[in-house]
């Protein structure tokens, strides 16, 4: 990229979690955007501070630290734009996840059409659904009502009425909110999006457009039964979301006038760089990231014609753990665990973290339980998640997950692990990737700042990118198969650049690594038995495919799809202290 | 970094900001002096609606029904009392199902609002009130001890305090709900057994105060009518040193129970206060404070979860803890003279 086309404006990029408030800046090196340097500190959401934008002070002041020079003036405002002392930026941009998830009600027509749209919608972001209203409801108007009054939700998505289509039916829906909304005091009327039937925007805005706090319009989400179309309203449902947040988090909106109006929530802006970059990868497999964070644990997945993001707050790492027993058991939390850990232990740590999300596992037992807490909870977001992938997703055999390529590890939990190794068999045993795969740790977890960035400057999350900012891990191989424990799977030798070659001989439950180093090359060919598939059908191997290195190299997971644990717990600790060892996690 | 304080302080002045949930009417006065069960505001609202569709139901358009109506808003409507009638020979009518209001007319339906419920909000400590919050509520200022907890039953209530702990471990065994504790609000310890929980209710006890709680009897707590205010944790906590201290050398004295529940954004925490009368006003705690040497800690999470310690030196840039991640942290020496590195996020200020 030659120098004049880069303006050289600097950004920054400010993230408010649950848990922690980063500052991050991305200045022009030798002509191109590059990630600088991050600063770090406490959210400060929550009492006793309650102003999110002192948390954001304190990671720029971290970041001054480090970078030597003022970024906050006298008053403690940001220095924009950039002076030419060198203090200062000349951009900003916001992602927000803090905060509890809001509390929604999910409004459609038909169960299965409109209102399953409308869930996949809210699904979109940070909220919790309190209640679903649809035709197919029996409650009675009135029960309904007082259902809203309870419940007090702060945010109703509607959908309904292919465009053109029912009416009446749309209107019948809106009475009980409307009534409702006028019951509740004027600062607790919920904030109402409409992705519904086109033509009847006008008499929504008359039915509760003066009962509700914000009132957004969208495209129809189900323009017709058979089609749906959610990324409008995604786009819709992000700019309600900071609305409303910015009601409840102190200190956000002066973080949102720094930004000249660049706020948006993680996730969304997570799921505009999955977009981006499967875009630009272009590839048949999809594109998937992970971020397992304290408020809840986001999947953005870019297929060829699709993309999907999904909030699951219930899976977050934060105050919503002891509700994680809710989606599943003790058993399926402990089955991941190295250490003979009793039930109650697990039970105390999910209660305890819940009051201090933001602790870190200081002692080898709390990071087993952390870790062993995570994949569950990433397993089941994944499970959750598939359900919306599309039908067309490249696969390799149905009800596993699609073939992704390259897969992108966020969050606290994955980011924060000791090893890569760590983080690796996190992704591996929760999400069980198939076939052949890069895994990239977003270790500075700039992919939804990436994403906000985009809003301001299209050409720094391509430079960004481009610039190792992210940690490769590898590469890794899935074979999709069913064997006998230690029986041969398949035979894989690595040529080098130089020329030099590495082998191994895979066996069914093992897993195994070839060395080959971050920035290296290699080309690698693989035989594989008649009932193993990596991807390219089964028995068919692979010839001289390129492929890169990472801090692991390449790492062949012969231990089957969906992954196969022994029921027998003793054995079963056994073989992960083993799978660890084996990817250097300890 | 800024560091979170957990406030256990023998003398402090204790200002504490009480809220309706919705807007109502606000009982207490300036200057009134209040007790921790008294209440001082309350609010009502319908405890359900009923909607009559009156134009269905007299098969006319909405309009036509608007105009046959009888009845306005705020109208007080008794069971039977004539809604609408129809027209024609034999004309059919609409008639409120039970007594209510009417809160909404229009449309040709009738919303009605039925019975009430009334919530009342109790002041949660003894004091004075210093501020008045119209249709919301009041600030009220006290003076004594303060010990805060993690989680509270909701309840609130005051007594005299009986200390059933021999040591900052105890566990509350349910044989020790003597029937001369009738009354009194128990100092008890860790709970474990639920039959600990009712037999404090059979006494009936007036509060206790827990170190600790196991979760599976999180749920039964919630029930008891007595507040419950657990001090450190879940689990098998013992309480931290701090707290023990105040509380056992404060036995037999009158303390008030807000076991409101955690709330982070607001900040509201279940608390103990102790009352007790000064010449002067003593200073108001601090909410914020920095780590340094010497600061007096409470340990959030394992190895030593409740432990109070004092900060011997921050370390500089990240360690390695023994779980193999790197944080700034601390050289922190317990209570029990062990010295152990802590990650600054895992630990708050006690003051």
């Amino acid at each position: 990229m030659p120098t004049s086309i880069v303006t050289g404006n600097s950004l920054l990029a400010i993230d408010v979690g649950a848990a922690n408030t980063r500052a991050v800046l991305f200045d022009v090196i030798e002509g191109e955007y590059r990630f600088v340097a991050s600063g770090v500190a406490p959210s400060t959401a929550e009492s006793p501070v309650r102003d999110v934008s002192e948390g954001a002070r304190h990671a720029i002041r971290s970041l001054q630290g480090i970078l030597k020079k003022n970024l906050l003036d006298m008053s403690r405002s940001l220095i924009l734009p950039s002076q030419p002392d060198g203090s200062g930026v000349d951009s900003l941009v916001v992602t927000v996840s803090a905060g509890s998830a809001v509390r929604t009600l999910v409004v459609g027509l038909l169960k299965d059409v409109s209102l399953d749209s409308a869930r996949r919608l809210t699904e979109s972001t940070y909220a919790r659904v309190v209640d679903f209203i649809s035709l197919g409801d029996h409650r009675k108007p009135e029960q309904q009502i007082d259902s809203i009054l309870r419940t007090r939700p702060d945010m109703v998505v509607i959908a309904g009425g292919t465009d053109g289509g029912a009416s009446r039916s749309v209107q019948k829906l809106l009475d009980p909110i409307g009534l409702a909304s006028y019951f509740l005091p004027e600062e607790k009327r919920p904030a109402v999006l409409y992705a519904g039937n086109g033509k009847l925007a006008e008499e929504v805005k008359s039915l509760v457009g003066s009962l509700s706090s914000y009132l957004h319009f969208s495209s129809n989400i189900r323009p017709s039964l058979d089609t749906e179309d959610i990324p409008p309203a995604e786009s819709e449902l992000a700019q309600m979301f900071i609305k409303i947040r910015k009601k409840q988090l102190k200190g956000l909106d002066i973080l949102d006038n720094w930004a000249g109006g660049h706020t948006l929530p993680t996730a969304y802006a997570t799921g505009r760089m999955v977009r981006f970059l499967s875009n630009v990868y272009g590839s048949q497999k999809g594109l998937l990231s992970v971020d397992l964070g304290a408020s809840s644990t986001v999947i953005a997945a870019g297929f060829k014609n699709k993309s999907v993001l999904k909030v699951y707050p219930q899976f977050g790492q934060g105050e919503n753990l002891p509700g994680l027993l809710n989606h599943t058991s003790i058993e399926d939390i402990l089955r991941w665990s190295t250490l003979d850990i009793p039930p109650a232990t697990l039970v105390d740590y999910l209660h305890q973290k819940a009051l201090y999300p933001a602790t870190i596992p200081a002692t080898r037992e709390d990071l087993v339980l952390a870790q062993s807490v995570a994949k569950q909870a990433l397993f089941l977001a994944m499970q959750s998640a598939r359900r919306d992938f599309p039908r067309d997703a490249a696969i390799i055999k149905p009800n596993l997950a699609p073939l992704f390529d390259p897969i992108i590890a966020g969050g606290a939990t994955l980011s924060d692990a000791s090893r890569p190794g760590q983080s690796l068999l996190l992704l591996l045993d929760a999400v069980q990737p198939v076939g052949i795969a890069t895994v990239i740790l977003d270790q500075n977890n700039l992919m939804p700042l990436l994403g906000a960035a985009g809003s301001v400057n299209n050409l720094l999350p391509v430079q960004v990118l481009e610039s190792g900012a992210f940690l490769s891990i590898g590469t890794i191989i899935c074979p999709v198969v069913s064997a006998k424990y230690g029986a041969s799977i398949l035979k894989a030798r690595i040529t080098y650049e130089n020329g030099a070659e590495a082998g191994v001989d895979l066996k069914y439950g093992f897993l195994e690594i070839l060395p080959l180093k971050s920035g290296e090359t290699g080309r690698l060919t693989i035989q594989v038995g008649r009932g193993v598939d990596i991807g390219f059908g089964f028995g068919r191997g692979v010839k001289g495919l390129p492929i890169s290195g990472g801090a692991l190299g390449v790492v062949f997971d012969g231990r089957g799809r969906p992954l196969d644990m022994p029921s027998d717990p003793v054995r079963r600790r056994e073989l992960i202290k083993k799978w660890n060892w084996s990817l250097g996690g300890g | 970094m800024i560091a979170p304080v957990h406030h256990v302080t023998g003398l402090t002045t204790i200002v504490r900001e009480r809220l309706l949930p919705v807007s109502g009417n606000v009982i207490a006065r300036i200057q009134q002096k209040v007790t921790t069960g008294e209440v001082v505001a309350e609010t009502r609202w319908a405890r359900e609606h009923v909607l009559l569709d009156v134009a269905r139901s007299l098969g006319v358009s909405p309009a036509a029904a608007d105009r046959l109506i009888k009845c306005q808003v705020d109208d007080q409507l008794p069971a039977s009392a004539e809604i609408a009638v129809g027209k024609g020979l034999f004309p059919r009518s609409v008639r409120a199902p039970r007594e209510g209001r009417v809160v909404a007319v229009g449309g040709g339906q009738v919303l009605l609002e039925i019975g009430e419920s009334k919530f009342e909000l109790r002041a949660g400590m003894p004091g004075t009130v210093v501020q008045v919050i119209p249709n919301r509520g009041v600030v009220i200022q006290s003076s004594g001890g303060l010990v805060q907890g993690v989680w509270g039953n909701g309840r609130i209530d005051s007594g005299l305090m009986v200390n059933l702990m021999q040591s900052p471990d105890s566990v509350l065994t349910p044989d020790r709900a003597d029937v001369s504790l009738r009354g009194s609000i128990l100092l008890g310890g860790m709970i474990q057994h639920a039959e600990s929980l009712q037999a404090l209710a059979e006494l009936p006890a007036r509060g206790l105060i827990a170190s600790s709680i196991v979760p599976p009897l999180l749920a039964k707590a919630r029930e008891m009518r007595y507040p419950i205010v657990v001090t450190d944790g879940f689990g098998s906590v013992p309480m931290n040193s701090a707290a023990y201290k105040l509380l056992s050398t404060s036995a037999k004295r009158e303390v008030a129970l807000n076991a409101e529940s955690t709330d982070r954004y607001s900040g509201s925490r279940p608390e103990i206060i102790i009352p007790l009368p000064t010449t002067s006003e003593p200073p108001v705690p601090s909410e914020t404070e920095s780590f340094a040497p010497g600061s007096q800690v409470r340990m959030r999470c394992a190895p030593a979860t409740g432990r109070i310690g004092s900060i011997l030196s921050i370390k500089p840039g990240l360690t390695t803890l023994p779980s193999g991640l790197r944080a700034q942290a601390a050289e922190v020496k317990l209570d029990n003279n062990e010295i152990v590195i802590v990650p600054l996020v895992n630990m708050e200020v006690v003051g």
